[in-house]
């Protein structure tokens, strides 16, 4: 029997998307399903799993000590997203606006940090900033210090800035660079000056690439482990930070998925509320 | 009337594009004003600078007397309906409407009450709370041309504003555009590539092409007495014949010596001969041509000859039904008067005497 045009499609459908399924169920739904079940069991003494179902893995989230964690890293999170996006916005306002040759150029000067190594340019930061770095000289000899800049929240944000900012550059040029010029034109001419076009057309018009960058910022901020212990001196724990150290130090596999997993709600959340919002946005246009 | 509008020798070069060149032109207190030519011939560009988004490399432009140049364009008494309608997406049609008063800091019940009233001017009352992509080609039009008169400007530019709309509706909106204007009583500058929407619409037309004003005239006179070969050939039918003036005719190489109102112009003059298709005559006259075509439009037929030494056909407009047949050999002509010739320096001589 040959098969009718509908199996042969659905076959062809199964032959094209079937590798990228598999991947991810193997890799990727799996383990997931896995670290979620662990969220319910008793932690064995050295690592993995007793399975005897239980609730305190949950309760211990609400201590005080870990939900202070949680709840800072969500705070260092939103200020590193905030100000990449006071910082990223006029930025992006400006690449949109240039000369299309240039518009090439300075996209390419925005990603060109990532074709370097993440480690050596967190490096560079504590090189910058330590007691003896070339920020401090400059202070001393301007007779403002020395003083503390490595090893704070503040040295952790510069970091995560410093590595996600581009993240938050590029959807807010393409959100800036599709919008019809006229537009801008038609608010000037209707009475509007620069700064009332700006906050009446322009940045309504430019929110879905604005939520776009806060969530390409704030979701790698909030799991990063890396930045935290290199510039923060391993004095601020981030939830990152907890999360592996219950995998690999505590051996507490149950409540690091606990963590885990609020984290991924956390994510979870933001993508819909940016998805609803993107809609909302995107019925405008 | 007074002049409201005086624009002079306004130049505006894109890389080595020239898109205006050093054009004058006065626009009228309460008039209702076309720029009329091809696509590209710079119109555009001319309402840009009107309205104060582009900066001309030379010239300028008064309004009222007084320089309008130095104006930012958010404080020009001066409104533009756009050729996309560049309706703000995120906004309501009142929003849309309302934005241009709301700059204006005028107090909240007036806005309303003004917003209202225009809506219901263009037909959209019911209409107020969609947003532009819930309407139709035909109702974002009417939303860009209300949030452009309820600001009352002294001078409001209409470019394209029709073209996005079908046959129908155009014509429709023409005579809804000239019953505004002659309500409002704001001047109108409207830009097309349509001569019969510029015809119809406007008080007087200037026709452009390649960034210069051709001719500034009034509908009729700019159909009967063209000044340039370009309008000559551009607005409406014409049959163009190019010679020089000879024994009180234009003697054209190939067809001899053709009726023309020649005089005043000194003989061996290089000239154009233009003659509208309704001014031939068939059955008698100078040239002799063999019918090509013959088609009926009801009230009038155009016969299509062609006349040996000529290039073109020469086109003929008569009332009725022709009583010609394709294939046959009929002379053709017309009287001198009602031929315009065009000297070849672009001043035009119409009916015998200078102008
Ligand atoms: N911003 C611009 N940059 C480069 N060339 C332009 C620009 N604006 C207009 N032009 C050119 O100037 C000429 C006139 O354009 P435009 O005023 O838009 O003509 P129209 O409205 O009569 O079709 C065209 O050749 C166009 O390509
Ligand atoms: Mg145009």
């Amino acid at each position: 029997m040959t098969p009718s045009p509908a199996g042969r499609r659905a076959a062809a459908r199964v032959a094209t998307l079937g590798p990228g399924f598999a991947f991810l169920t193997v890799f990727l739904l799996v383990p997931l399903a896995l670290v979620l079940s662990y969220t319910v069991f008793r932690r064995g003494r050295f690592g993995g799993i007793v399975y005897e179902p239980t609730g305190e893995n949950f309760a211990r989230l609400a201590d005080p000590l870990y939900l202070d964690v949680v709840l800072g890293s969500v705070r260092l999170a939103a200020v590193t997203t905030l100000l990449a996006l006071l910082l990223g916005y006029p930025t992006a306002y400006m690449i949109a606006r240039l000369p299309g040759r240039w518009k090439a150029i300075a996209l390419v000067a925005v990603v060109l940090p990532f074709w370097t190594n993440f480690l050596i340019r967190t490096y560079a930061w504590i090189v910058l900033l330590n007691s003896q770095g070339p920020v401090n000289s400059g202070l001393e000899a301007l007779g403002l210090g020395p003083v503390e800049l490595l090893y704070t929240d503040g040295a952790i944000v510069a970091g995560l800035l410093y590595a996600y900012l581009p993240l938050m550059i590029l959807p807010l040029y393409s959100a800036i660079e599709r919008l019809d010029p006229q537009l801008r034109e038609a608010s000037a001419n209707l009475g509007a000056r620069p700064a009332r076009t700006f906050w009446s057309v322009t940045l309504p018009l430019s929110l879905p690439g604005v939520l776009t960058g806060c969530v390409f910022v704030f979701v790698p901020s909030l799991g990063n482990f890396v930045i935290p212990e290199l510039l923060g001196g391993g004095r601020r724990i981030m939830v990152g930070n907890l999360i592996r150290d219950q995998f690999l130090k505590a051996r507490d596999w149950p409540f690091g998925s606990v963590l885990a997993l609020a984290v991924i709600a956390v994510l979870v959340l933001l993508l819909f509320a940016q998805a609803w919002a993107g809609r909302r946005a995107g019925r405008n246009g | 009337m007074n002049t409201l509008i005086s624009i002079e020798g306004v130049s505006r070069r894109f890389g080595d594009v020239t898109a205006l060149d050093s054009v004058s032109l006065d626009i009228r207190q309460g008039e209702f004003f076309a720029l009329l030519g091809p696509s590209g011939c710079g119109k555009t560009t001319l309402l840009r600078i009107l309205a104060g988004f582009e900066e001309p490399d030379a010239g300028s432009v008064r309004l009222d007397g007084a320089d309008l140049l130095a104006v930012p364009a958010h404080r020009r008494p001066v409104n533009l309906m756009f050729q996309s309608y560049a309706l703000f997406p995120h906004m309501s049609v009142e929003k849309n409407v309302a934005y241009g008063l709301e700059r204006e800091k005028l107090p909240r019940q007036e806005i309303r009450r003004r917003v209202s009233e225009v809506l219901e001017t263009v037909g959209l009352a019911a209409h107020a709370r969609r947003r532009p992509h819930q309407l139709s080609g035909g109702q974002r039009q009417r939303v860009a041309l209300a949030r452009a008169i309820v600001k009352r400007p002294r001078l409001l530019l209409l470019d394209e504003p029709l073209s996005a709309l079908d046959k129908k509706v155009r014509a429709e909106m023409q005579l809804e555009l000239k019953r505004l204007q002659h309500d409002v009583g704001i001047t109108f500058v409207v830009v097309t590539h349509d001569q019969e929407e510029a015809m119809s619409l406007a008080d007087r037309i200037a026709v452009m092409q390649g960034g210069r004003v051709e001719q500034i005239d009034a509908p009729v006179a700019l159909y009967d007495r063209p000044r340039t070969p370009f309008v000559a050939d551009f607005i409406g039918a014409n049959n163009l014949f190019a010679g020089t003036v000879s024994g009180g005719g234009l003697e054209v190489s190939g067809l001899g010596v053709l009726p023309a109102p020649t005089a005043g112009l000194p003989e061996g003059a290089q000239a154009l001969l233009a003659v509208r298709p309704e001014r031939v005559r068939l059955g008698q006259g100078t040239l002799t041509g063999t019918v090509v075509d013959v088609s009926f439009y009801g009230g009038v037929s155009h016969v299509a000859l062609s006349v040996p030494g000529h290039g073109g056909h020469v086109l003929v407009a008569t009332q009725g039904p022709a009583r010609v047949e394709t294939g046959t050999e009929i002379e053709l002509g017309w009287d001198a008067a009602d031929g315009v010739v065009i000297a070849a320096d672009d001043a035009a001589v119409e009916n015998g005497a200078p102008v």
